[in-house]
Parts: structure tokens; sequence; C-alpha cells
């Protein structure tokens, strides 16, 4: 993979006359390079830059000299930015008017522009493998890089994104708490087995992304987007991350069948098989359900109503209700578009490594038009799960989360070509999936309250 | 101790960006803009393992320059100076060897300190190497145009 584009004589002559003045560099007698700057006249169709023979120097006359122009805008108290630098190689010669005249072969250069920082480094992942590969065999030991146990654990794990588990699985719980069920220590196994179940399938997606070359193929991942690129960085390898996996697997199936022990059901059973195959299936063959562009139906339905439902069952013992079942729509069409909207800077490399998500499908006028749908539906489910009594009055303080949604439709356009900018879009898409999960969890607090202190007041229109 | 003339070392302590150039295996010269920092002896320079080729290149020959030429890099100085020298690439640990120089490289560029306390976000851009620079010529332009010959000081060994 190339870090930077191809670039040829005429792009880097192009380039190096938008700037004030260039380097002109050869290699000296004595094997040292010399470097001065002088001011060249580039002809572009002539594929030739000349300049005038620097005093006092001798220029080699039909030897390597390269010509380089640099940019930096000094930015105080931060550093600089606006980085961009090109350099075009050819033989010099003395021309008829008796300038010496460069005649350009080859080129090479980054804009940040053209190519953003993130990407550019992304892209250059195949040099630094290189580098500790020859590093290691040099010292004849592995040299790997690094990270803080702490960063290593948070980058690995993706723990973060914790919260699209936390959310349906308390609101789960306090529901169940409603209908009058509540057992401390079921609480406590499900909270981790539910953490488990999304460390394991955070760390599972890496491994069979990473097997299926999507992760690879991704030069333009984000904090949000893009996997948690460890095995790309070398900082943990393979058959790592596939043990990590199968030990979160392990360690959540175990805390699974405990509460299966504890408070037995065939609904907690059926959702735990339900939510193991969806889980692994994400990324893994035969299903790859994202691969297929079911990815968002599989996390709606994990994150939604599998997580609340299986969280409510362990707690009532195996008795389903209707209005858990529609608390758990508007936490699924959001977590949805948590990874829809994710998927937009991963597309290119999705669909080159035959990840057929939405956004690899769809025009981006479809997928901003099926972002507002989506998020419209989920503050109607609210809406009506409410009118219709389902879900408590102080449910309808979602409202409030109105203007980041809008932020959220509005910014996709803007940023649809551009990873780096889109950053901020979703991580308003991310806390407004929070936010809501949180003000639902209140809604139920409050309901829980009343319920202890008065007794009566009615927060249900139904 | 001080190796370069006066004037070279506040171009030196000046300047955000500068010109490395290495030669590769075929003879041609390879540029590439990265920040000097200078401690009153030699010339560093750092590379991240992620832009690595040019330590390939001084691996194999170590003789390089490092230029000093843009006007708006050295703070709207107008000399300009080219430094000749043999490098050395300090590779012992990538990890963190290299941050016994962040005090000079956070004097140019103070968000570095922000973005290192954040590396988990690009690990691998603070995965790097030394460029040590040990000069050995220097060509100097008072008045930056290379229609005047440049005053050539030799340093170092060059010189005794």
């Amino acid at each position: 993979m190339r870090s930077t584009p191809e670039l040829d004589a005429r792009g880097g002559l192009e380039k190096l006359a938008g700037y004030p003045f260039h380097v002109l560099t050869w290699v000296g007698d004595d094997g040292y390079p010399v470097s001065v700057a002088v001011e060249a006249s580039v002809d572009v169709a002539g594929l030739a830059a000349s300049f005038d023979a620097p005093a006092g120097l001798s220029v080699p006359s039909g030897g390597p000299v390269s010509l380089t122009g640099s940019h930096i805008r000094p930015q105080p108290g931060y550093g600089y930015d606006e980085r961009r630098h090109v350099t075009v190689w050819g033989h010099a010669a003395v021309g008829s008017d008796g300038r010496l005249v460069l005649t350009a072969e080859r080129a090479w250069g980054w804009d940040e522009k053209e190519v953003p920082f993130f990407e550019y480094s992304e892209r250059s992942l195949g040099q630094s493998r290189k580098y500790f590969d020859a590093l290691s065999r040099e010292r004849g030991t592995p040299v790997k890089p690094r990270l803080s146990l702490g960063f290593l654990t948070l980058r690995t794990t993706r723990l973060p994104f914790l919260t699209a588990t936390i959310v349906p699985v308390i609101l789960g719980i306090l529901i169940a708490a409603h209908h009058g069920a509540f057992d401390p220590l079921t609480v406590l196994l499900t909270v981790i087995g539910a953490a488990f179940v999304q460390l394991a399938i955070n760390v599972s997606n890496d491994v069979f992304d990473t097997a299926q070359g999507a992760d690879d193929a991704n030069v333009t991942p984000t904090q949000f987007s893009g996997g948690s690129r460890v095995i790309q960085y070398g900082l943990v390898s393979f058959r790592q991350m596939a043990t990590l996996a199968f030990a979160f697997y392990a360690a959540a199936a175990v805390i699974g069948l405990v509460l299966l022990a504890i408070r037995p059901s065939i609904e907690l059973l059926l959702i735990g098989v339900v939510g193991f195959i969806v889980g692994l299936g994400y990324t893994a063959p035969p299903l790859k359900l994202v691969y297929r562009g079911l990815g968002e139906i599989a996390v709606a339905l994990g994150f939604g109503p599998l997580m609340l439902l299986g969280a409510y069952v362990v707690q009532t013992g195996g008795a389903l209700s209707w209005d858990a079942f529609i608390a758990s729509l508007p936490v699924a069409l959001l977590v949805a578009l948590i990874l829809y909207v994710n998927e937009i800077p991963d597309r290119r490399g999705d669909a080159h490594a035959g990840k057929r998500t939405l956004p690899v499908r769809w025009s981006s006028q479809a997928v901003v038009l099926g972002y507002r749908v989506t998020v419209i539906a989920a503050y109607a489910l609210v809406i009506v799960g409410v009118v219709a009594g389902w879900l408590p009055l102080p449910a309808l303080a979602v409202l409030l989360t109105v203007p980041l949604a809008r932020q959220v439709g509005n910014g996709l356009l803007p940023n649809y070509d551009n990873p780096y900018g889109l950053m901020a879009v979703m991580g308003v898409n991310i806390k407004l999936h929070l936010y809501v999960g949180l003000l639902l969890i209140a809604a139920y607090v409050v309901v829980l309250a009343a319920a202890a202190v008065a007794p009566g007041v009615p927060l249900f229109l139904h | 101790m001080a190796t370069l003339p006066e004037p070279v070392e506040r171009l030196l302590d000046a300047a955000l960006v500068g010109e490395l150039t290495v030669v590769n295996a075929a003879g041609r010269p390879i540029t590439y803009p990265l920040i000097p920092l200078y401690d009153g002896e030699k010339v560093y320079l750092t590379s991240s393992t992620l832009f690595s080729r040019k330590l390939e290149h001084i691996d194999r020959n170590p003789k390089v320059s490092v230029s000093l030429t843009d006007p708006v890099a050295v703070g709207g100085r107008t000399d300009r100076v080219t430094i000749q020298g043999d490098a050395r690439v300090i590779a012992e640990d990538p990890h963190g060897g290299w941050e016994r120089l962040l005090p000079i490289w956070e004097k140019k560029e103070p968000s570095i300190v922000s973005f290192l306390k954040v590396r988990v976000a690009l690990p691998l851009f603070f995965e790097r190497a030394l460029i040590e620079v040990t000069p050995r010529r220097v060509l100097y332009w008072s008045d930056g145009s290379a229609s005047t010959a440049p005053v050539v000081t030799l340093v170092g060994k060059e010189a005794a």
C-alpha cells in the first residue's frame, strides 16, 4: 500500500511551481548531500525546471539532483500546520541560456490537505512493521511497539463502548424492579455477564475483521470506527486477540450458566443462545451479518431487545412483558445508528474487503435519509409508548435530546467524505444513544422512587 | 561545547522545520522536512517508526545534511544554512528513548506534549528513533542568496 498518492514528474513539477523557492540538492564529491535554496522557473509542459547555478558550488552536470518545496504555517503556542512538501528528481545540465536545467524524472510528496496526517500514518503501517521486524532480527529478540497496560486495555477492549450494554441492561433491571422483581445478586451477575458478552464481541470482531482483511484495508479509522487496530499496530498479536475473545466468551458463558442455574427459564436460555449466535455471527463466518448489510439489525437486536429482555427475565424468572420490549426499541434503533454512522468513514475499506454495509450499498443521500427516518422512529416509539401507557410519562424527557439528533442529521452530509470531520458527529451520535438511555433509566428511577414515597401518583397514562 | 557558528546556532534554535537530506542506495538525495533539535553540540531529529525509511538510508550511508532555508519556519530570518554531518540512528528504546529531547521539541511544538498524553490515539507515532547528526561542515549564506558563495566552516574533527 502506498503511503502517499502516486505522483509523476509532471504532477511533481505542478506542485513545485506553487512554492516561492526551492531547495536544490545533490550529493557532493565527498559523499555528503549539498542543499542550497534557489528560485527555479518551472516548465511543466517541458518537464523541466531551470535556475541560476549557485555561486561557489559545483552542481554535478548529468548527475542526480533534486528540487524540494516545503511549506508550514507557524501557529504560536501550538506548533505549525498546513504541512506539505514535494521533491522532484532529475538530472541537471547547463541550458542554452547558461542556467542550469533539471529534467524531471520522478517525484514524491505529501500534502496533509490531500492525505490527512492520520490517514498518512495508517497508510504507513507497513513501514513500521518492517522497522520493528528489522530491529527484532538485529537484536535476536522480539521488539514491539508498546502502550501502558491501562491504555492497551482501553484500546484492545474498546471499553468506553460498554455504554451500549449498560444502558439496556440497567433499563431491563429497572423495569423488572417496577414489576416487583429485584434480586441484587443476579443483578450484579447480569451486569458483569453482559459486559463480558460485549467485550467478547468487540475483541472477536477485530479478530474476524482482521482475518477477512477489512481492518487492514481501512486507512481512515477514527476514534469511533475501524476497530481497535491493536493487531494492525503490532500491539497485540492475532493469536492473543483470539485467545482474549475466547476468554471473554467463556466468562460470559459461565456467568450465563450460573444465572440459568439460579433463575432457570426457557426464555433466558433462548435469549442467551440467540445472543451468542448474533454476537459471534456479526463478523464471524458463516453468518458474517455485517458483511451482508445486516449489521444494523444484528446490533439493534443484540443491544436492544436481547440485552434488555435478557436482564429483565433474569429478574422475573422468565416472564416477559410488552412494556419491556417497547422500551428496548428506541434504544435498539439508536444503538444501530451508532454502527450505521460509524460505518460511513469505513465504507471504502469495507467495500474493498467485501463488507457490504449499508453505507457501502447506499448513496450518501440515502444514508442520511435512513438516519433521519430511523431517529424519528426512535422518538415516535417513545411518544407512542407513553401515550399507550407502556412507558412512564417522564420518559418524554428523551425529547430533550432532539437537538443532538438534529446535529447529527445535519452534520453527516457536509462531512461525508471527511472521516476526521465526521468524528465530532460520531461522538454526538454516541452521546445521543447514551443520553436517551440515561433519560429512560431516569424515568424508571422516578417511577420506583414515586412508588416508594408517594404511591398512587399516576406516572403512566393507562 | 558549542561547535557551530553563533548565527547557525540561533537559526537552529528558531527553526520549526528544516530539511534532512539522506542518500539512498542508488546515490540519490532524499529530502525530508523535520524539526531540528539542537542541544548545543549536535543536531537531533526524530522519526516515527511509521516514516522510518530514512533510518534505513542512514544505516546504509550516514552522510547527511540538515538545511534551514524557509524564512517562514525560522521566524522571518533570511539567512540560510546547510550543515553536513555524520548521522547515527539511536533506537535502543523506540517507546521512550526519544523523550529526552522532548523539552527542546516542546519549545518548538508545544502541542506535542498534549498529544503524547493521549498516545493511545496514535501509538505508533510515538514509537520513535533519534537521528543524531554530528556536524562536519557548515555552508552559511548570510543574505540567504545562492548568488553569493556560502561561508564554509569546518566543524569537529574536520576542523582539527
